[in-house]
């Protein structure tokens, strides 16, 4: 590890505001959504642990606030901290899960698309370019009011939106990769296509794909949270933060604003991190920008 | 001699939108066992491409459209590219121009080359270590042994040549085609690389096709060297007889253009003119635009390759007789 504290990365890191605030808060969500459960004492999903006569407490800081449920409850009486610890474990497992399966397969079509070139080329990436010219909310909404709801069926429709971008920044690695000639040395030396994709060109392409995959589970974990406050995304038994927020948002203007605020609050707080931190990435990681 | 490899009437086009480029049109050629040969020519004449068709590594729209191209007897142009697979890197490797780009950047020498023993050979992991060990100590380069876990970044651009050699080299094949070798490196690194070459193909009994445009480099490594220009062989002969009396305007040409020191002239001495459009070919002599001797019957009957003096062959209807000047 000494190699890694000594290495310029950590160094521009350690002088980097935005990569620190970053870090932080990326770190503070995961130690929230892995021990989230144990510290809180309900689970807001266990009717037995509601009590309907705590319903719509306001925040602790307010008159009626009760010391129990620090930002409130809801009007079954769940506890909004609470809620937030177990929404946001569904939202970022969905914005991880979306996030890889778009990088594998939107990596593996680049390849192909780049290293192939003809037909396959074409064919991938008109279909690539077709999906750009849709925003990616439309394309998902579209998707999930066809297939229902459901994680596993916002885990698809993300995947569908998401694949394209590391396509298309795959393609265009790759096709300036193949010209190199180490690429044509391996063939030379008699190695199969697959193998020279596997070893010579994945490896070369990468770099690049970190921006966009850790910038992209923001973007996931907000089209998530739309697609449920719209209704068509995770079902009520596994409210993510954007179920909350629309659960919330129906009594919002009775002056329960606690309900959905927070939830809101907790999205931008995770959101507002992955980017800083990304941003960070990109600056590092891009050679032209040194 | 036997010959190792035996080009025959090579015609390799590239179909592109902007017309047919001929890039190799009949070029025909022998290397021998144990033999140097040099592939001679300005850019774009079509020697690389030369080099790709014999390895079958002619990517759409290019092909081979007819010919020739026996190893051992063995006609590569009809093999599959299953054989093609054994072939390449096993009997025969090539070594590229630019060290800073033919080593994959991340991963470490010791990789690359056990790769190519992983592919080709059925020797064992310690074997193989020892193999590459062996090997790049025999390119000169010394600790091989702590070198192998270093990677092409760590190295300079005449020790990656030298590693980029060393892989080459690595599964003993029988040719190996060398494009440019020493052209993006320094002069006194060049000659170091040339003179480390010759030895190891010596040594392996290894033959080479040397392809470059430098006739110096040529005249000091090669046995027979062919020279081609617009895709076609204009000259071919052994190394002396070419250097010392060429019989074709455009080899002639060529060697008035090195420097030499003894002699300052008041500028360098260069071909007039440019390669012709190599989609546009004029009728007749490719060479007559830019031919000091050229007459009428140049732009009209293309030239035939015929038996000149000594071993030379060329395709002109005027050729240089020895100790003409052109």
């Amino acid at each position: 590890m000494s190699g890694f504290f000594a290495s310029e990365f950590f160094h521009n890191y350690r002088r980097s505001a935005s990569a620190i605030i970053g870090s932080i808060l990326m770190a503070g969500f995961a130690f929230a959504v892995i021990a989230g459960p144990f510290l809180v004492a309900q689970n807001p999903y266990d009717i037995a642990s509601l009590d309907l006569m705590d319903s719509y407490k306001p925040p602790v800081w307010q008159v009626g606030g009760d010391p129990r449920y620090w930002l409130g409850t809801d009007g079954q009486g769940r506890d909004v901290w609470a809620s937030i610890l177990y929404g946001a474990r569904i939202s970022v497992f969905i914005g991880l899960v979306a996030m890889i399966a778009s990088c594998t397969i939107g990596t593996v079509l680049g390849l192909i698309a780049g290293f192939y070139g003809g037909i396959l080329d074409s064919v991938i990436m008109r279909i690539a370019d077709i999906q750009l010219s849709f925003p990616s909310i439309l394309i998902a909404l579209f998707l999930m009011s066809a297939v229902g709801t459901g994680v596993d069926k916002v885990l698809i429709a993300l995947t569908a939106v998401g694949w394209v971008v590391y396509a298309r920044t795959v393609r265009g690695s790759t096709l300036s990769e193949i010209r190199k000639e180490y690429v044509q040395a391996a063939k030379v030396a008699g190695l199969p296509n697959h193998k020279i994709i596997r070893k010579h060109v994945l490896p070369n392409v990468l770099t690049p794909l970190i921006v966009i995959a850790t910038i992209q589970v923001g973007t996931f974990v907000l089209i998530e949270a739309s697609l449920s406050f719209l209704g068509v995304g995770v079902p009520i038994t596994q409210p993510s933060l954007g179920l909350l927020i629309k659960n919330g948002f129906d009594v919002l203007f009775s002056g329960l604003w606690w309900t959905s605020v927070f939830p809101g609050l907790a999205i931008m707080v995770l959101v507002f991190g992955i980017n800083l931190f990304g941003d960070f990435l990109r600056d590092e990681l891009n050679p032209r920008l040194k | 001699m036997t010959a190792l490899l035996k080009v025959e009437n090579l015609r390799t086009q590239f179909h592109t939108f902007s017309g047919v480029v001929k890039a190799v049109d009949g070029v025909s050629f022998e290397v021998g066992a144990g033999e140097i040969m040099g592939l001679v020519g300005e850019s774009g004449g079509g020697k690389s491409v030369v080099g790709f068709s014999i390895l079958g590594l002619i990517d759409s729209p290019g092909r081979i459209e007819s010919g020739q191209i026996l190893l051992d007897g063995e006609d590569l142009v009809t093999a599959g590219e299953a054989r093609l697979r054994q072939i390449r890197g096993r009997e025969i490797s090539m070594v590229f121009q630019d060290p800073m780009t033919s080593l994959n950047p991340l991963h470490t020498v010791g990789r690359q080359m056990d790769e190519v023993l992983r592919l080709h050979t059925d020797l064992g992991p310690p074997a193989r270590l020892q193999a590459c060990i062996d090997m790049l100590e025999s390119v000169g380069i010394s600790r091989a042994a702590e070198r192998l876990s270093a990677y092409p970044h760590q190295f300079s651009g005449g020790m990656r040549q030298r590693v980029v050699i060393a892989i080459a080299l690595l599964a003993r094949p029988r040719l190996i085609i060398a494009d440019e070798p020493t052209t993006a490196l320094d002069v006194t690194i060049q000659s170091q690389i040339l003179a480390l070459m010759r030895r190891q193909i010596a040594e392996k009994g290894a033959s080479m096709i040397l392809i470059t445009h430098d006739l110096a480099v040529v005249s000091e490594m090669a046995d027979h060297i062919t020279v081609l220009y617009c895709g076609k062989v204009v000259e071919r002969g052994a190394t002396r007889d070419i250097i010392e009396a060429p019989s074709h305007p455009y080899t002639r040409g060529l060697i008035d253009s090195i420097p030499d020191p003894d002699h300052r002239a008041p500028r360098l001495r260069q071909i007039p003119g440019a390669v012709p459009d190599i989609r546009n070919l004029p009728l007749g002599c490719n060479f007559r635009d830019r031919c000091p001797r050229a007459q009428a019957i140049c732009g009209q009957e293309e030239p035939e390759l015929k038996q000149r003096h000594a071993s030379l062959w060329s395709a002109c209807h005027f050729p240089l007789q020895p100790g003409e000047v052109a």
